[in-house]
């Protein structure tokens, strides 16, 4: 087992206000790990934290340790875009770009340089789209406009665009939350596919989500980590009441 | 007069008070169908209403019935009086009516006058009687309506809505006016002159028209080359081509600064600054384009070894360039800022810098808007007058040198009327026909800027 990204006594803040609290977590390589809690306990600030989404909010101050195959990402030795390239991360609300299918898949590989010629592009977009199992809808359509795809598909082009830039790792902010059930156990069953090629933390607020697609599981609660541990476990036997109370549903 | 319309409106408030009164007196035994004030503003606007239209109309009338009275018994003086005189004797007696004496009036004049003073006694007699008869007609309609189950609430509703109907058509009714009597005047002008020859015409020399003023014949060979507009659209063109090169960057460079990079204080700041430029009256502009502007851009232009005319295009269009440059900003500003922040942390995340994010996904985005705010800049700068009245000149150049003087549509229509203006001269009349031009290409213009505009905001609804 080997650990990908490493966080060490994270504490967040938002100007006065602290959402995370002195939380050390490991992330284990080519496992889906899924962090979950009641709604404001910092799951999202966490996540954004993993590839520096949060140097954006002014007010957001981060502070610990947070290691990406060993190397500190905090450190001012990193660039941030080049952290980027190998964290990739997928929103709530599906955001494609107002660019045809092809450019939206395009668009990473594009910034970084990876290629220059055409028929290279094209097979990194195909690959790409194949693997976000969205080739077969769009092939005969890659110059409609990404934004023209249903919300399920949408959310589906989102991954292709991430998985494009070859990343390690792929951080997921509730990716189904706008999507409705069958659009969402596609997307399920995608996770279990693409972990065999990356590592996946996933922000949920569904627990039977959780159960299904994730192999370790994170319970936040106001800012604090209160348990983790292999999924089976802590929807099984959690050590901890807190941890109980919330997986059968008693708040949240 | 003054004392007329107060009296209509303190009437309408006794009927107000009357018909609550009475709906009040009513709901002692059974509930009623609406509450007792919409009983009160039921009678109030029946009495405001045909009275307020009588009281116009009386208004309007009065004038013309006072002359046809004054027609009637002063027969047998006018009848020997040409058209003319006759007028002029009405406003002489007129003012005298008034107190405006000279002391030297003859008899008839000082009996003209006393009869306009007993007839517009008379008269304001008659506007009380129909107010006052309005009154109760209308308050005994209303009296007659009042009962438990009438929903006077509903009837009030229908008015105050056909009311608002009404001033929203007058709007309409104003713009369509203003368009047909550029039209009429426009076919006027085209008696005169062949719209061919106006539209595709290369010179412009409207002076020539006065040669036919002394004699009565109208050459029409000579007004063929006369009123060539193409050299005026050239020199509009060139104007607004000129204002667009300083508006276009400075504004659209200004709008991103503002909108992806400012802090949120120096935006706060700025943003209402650049706006004042908008607000400064154009006259301003127009003698800081003559004064300074012209002037400097001569001196360098000499500088360099340029010959430049101190009436020139470029200073024109650089200072129109200025005052619009909010055009452009404001706007763009508007729909940079509308980009969703979604769309910008999808491109952060991909691992994109700031500017490539603005350059690929936020510009791109924004395109229609920013293009419609072009637009909209574009027909400020076409319709713009007083800055190129006082910087460009009056001459018509048909050329697309911006060092040398230039004319636009704008600027002629205020020399077509100006000065000496006769409306049967197609040196006056081609005012019209330009400004029919103008409103037809602001127009165009307005309408895809507005369209691109609101396309953009459908897209991210
Ligand atoms: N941009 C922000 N500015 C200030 N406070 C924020 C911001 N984003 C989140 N927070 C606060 O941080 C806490 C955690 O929020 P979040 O990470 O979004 O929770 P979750 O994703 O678990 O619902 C909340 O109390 C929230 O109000
Ligand atoms: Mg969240």
């Amino acid at each position: 087992m080997v650990n990908s990204i490493i966080t060490k006594n994270l504490n967040v803040y938002y100007g006065d206000q602290q959402a995370i609290h002195n939380i050390s977590l490991d992330f284990l390589k080519n496992k889906v790990t899924a962090l979950i809690g009641p709604s404001g306990c910092g799951k999202s600030t966490f996540l954004r934290c993993l590839n520096r989404m949060n140097d954006v909010i002014d007010i957001c101050r981060v502070e610990g340790n947070i290691s990406l195959n060993g190397m500190d990402i905090y450190s001012k030795e990193i660039e941030v875009e080049h952290l980027r390239e190998k964290i990739g991360m997928v929103f709530q609300k599906p955001n494609p770009f107002p660019k045809s299918i092809y450019d939206n898949v395009a668009y990473g590989p594009r910034i970084h340089g990876f290629t220059d010629k055409k028929e290279e592009m094209d097979l990194i977009v195909e690959t790409s789209l194949k693997k976000a199992g969205l080739f077969e809808e769009v092939k005969d359509r890659l110059d409609d406009m990404g934004t023209s795809l249903s919300g399920g598909q949408q959310q589906r082009l989102c991954i292709a665009r991430a998985i494009a830039i070859k990343p390690e790792v792929i951080l997921m902010d509730e990716p189904c939350s706008a999507l409705d059930p069958i659009a969402t156990s596609i997307i399920e069953e995608l996770i279990t596919d693409l972990k065999k090629s990356y590592t996946i933390i996933i922000v949920t607020h569904s627990m039977q989500q959780a159960a299904r697609v994730s192999d370790k599981t994170a319970f936040f609660h106001l800012g604090n980590l209160i348990e983790e541990g292999d999924t089976s476990k802590i929807f099984t036997k959690p050590d901890h009441q807190k941890t109980n109370d919330y997986i059968t549903g008693r708040f949240g | 007069m003054f004392y007329s319309v107060l009296t209509l409106f303190v009437l309408s408030f006794i009927g107000f008070y009357l018909g609550k009164r009475k709906s009040i007196k009513l709901s002692q035994n059974i509930k009623l169908a609406s509450l007792p004030s919409y009983y009160g503003y039921l009678a109030m606007l029946y009495i405001l209403i045909p009275t307020l239209i009588a009281w116009f109309v009386l208004l309007v009338g009065e004038n013309f019935v006072l002359e046809k009275y004054l027609f009637l018994i002063l027969k047998e003086f006018l009848i020997s009086m040409s058209g003319s005189e006759v007028q002029l004797f009405f406003i002489k007696i007129k003012n005298l009516s008034e107190g405006a004496s000279f002391g030297n009036e003859s008899d008839l004049e000082l009996l003209g006058a006393q009869k306009i003073i007993q007839f517009k006694n008379l008269f304001l007699l008659l506007t009380y009687l129909v107010i006052f008869l309005v009154t109760a007609i209308a308050l005994y309609l209303v009296n007659k309506k009042i009962s438990p189950t009438f929903k006077s609430q509903r009837d009030v509703e229908k008015i105050v809505n056909l009311f608002i109907q009404l001033c929203s058509y007058i709007a309409i009714l104003i713009t369509v006016g203003i368009f047909l009597s550029l039209v009429f005047e426009t076919i006027n002008f085209f008696g005169y002159v062949n719209p061919l020859d106006f539209l595709f015409g290369i010179n412009w020399n409207p002076n020539k028209a006065f040669v036919i003023d002394s004699s009565d014949v109208i050459d029409k060979d000579i007004l063929k080359d006369a009123f060539g507009i193409i050299p005026l659209m050239t020199g509009t063109l060139l104007v607004a081509f000129l204002a667009m090169l300083v508006s276009i960057p400075l504004g659209l460079m200004s709008a991103i600064y503002l909108a992806e990079y400012a802090p949120k204080r120096i935006r706060d700041i700025s943003k209402p600054v650049i706006e004042i430029l908008a607000g400064i009256p154009t006259v301003v502009y127009g003698f800081f384009a003559a004064l300074v502007v012209a002037p400097k851009i001569a001196d360098l232009g000499e500088y360099i070894g340029l010959d430049v005319s101190s009436e020139s295009a470029l200073a024109a269009g650089l200072t129109m360039g200025v005052m619009i440059i909010p055009f452009v900003s404001s706007l763009s500003d508007d729909v940079i800022g509308a980009v969703p922040q979604s769309l910008r942390d999808g491109s952060y995340a991909l691992g994109a810098t700031k500017s490539e994010t603005i350059i690929k996904v936020i510009l791109p985005s924004a395109l229609p808007g920013i293009i419609g705010s072009f637009l909209l800049a574009i027909s400020r700068a076409i319709g713009e007058t007083m800055i190129v009245v006082m910087a460009a000149s009056l001459q018509a150049n048909l050329t697309i040198n911006p060092l040398e003087p230039t004319t636009t549509i704008t600027t002629q229509i205020v020399t077509a009327l100006t000065g000496d203006t006769e409306f049967d001269n197609p040196k006056t009349l081609v005012a019209f026909a330009l400004g029919l031009t103008l409103f037809f290409a602001t127009l165009l213009l307005n309408y895809f800027a507005l369209r691109t505009v609101k396309k953009y905001r459908e897209q991210y609804d």
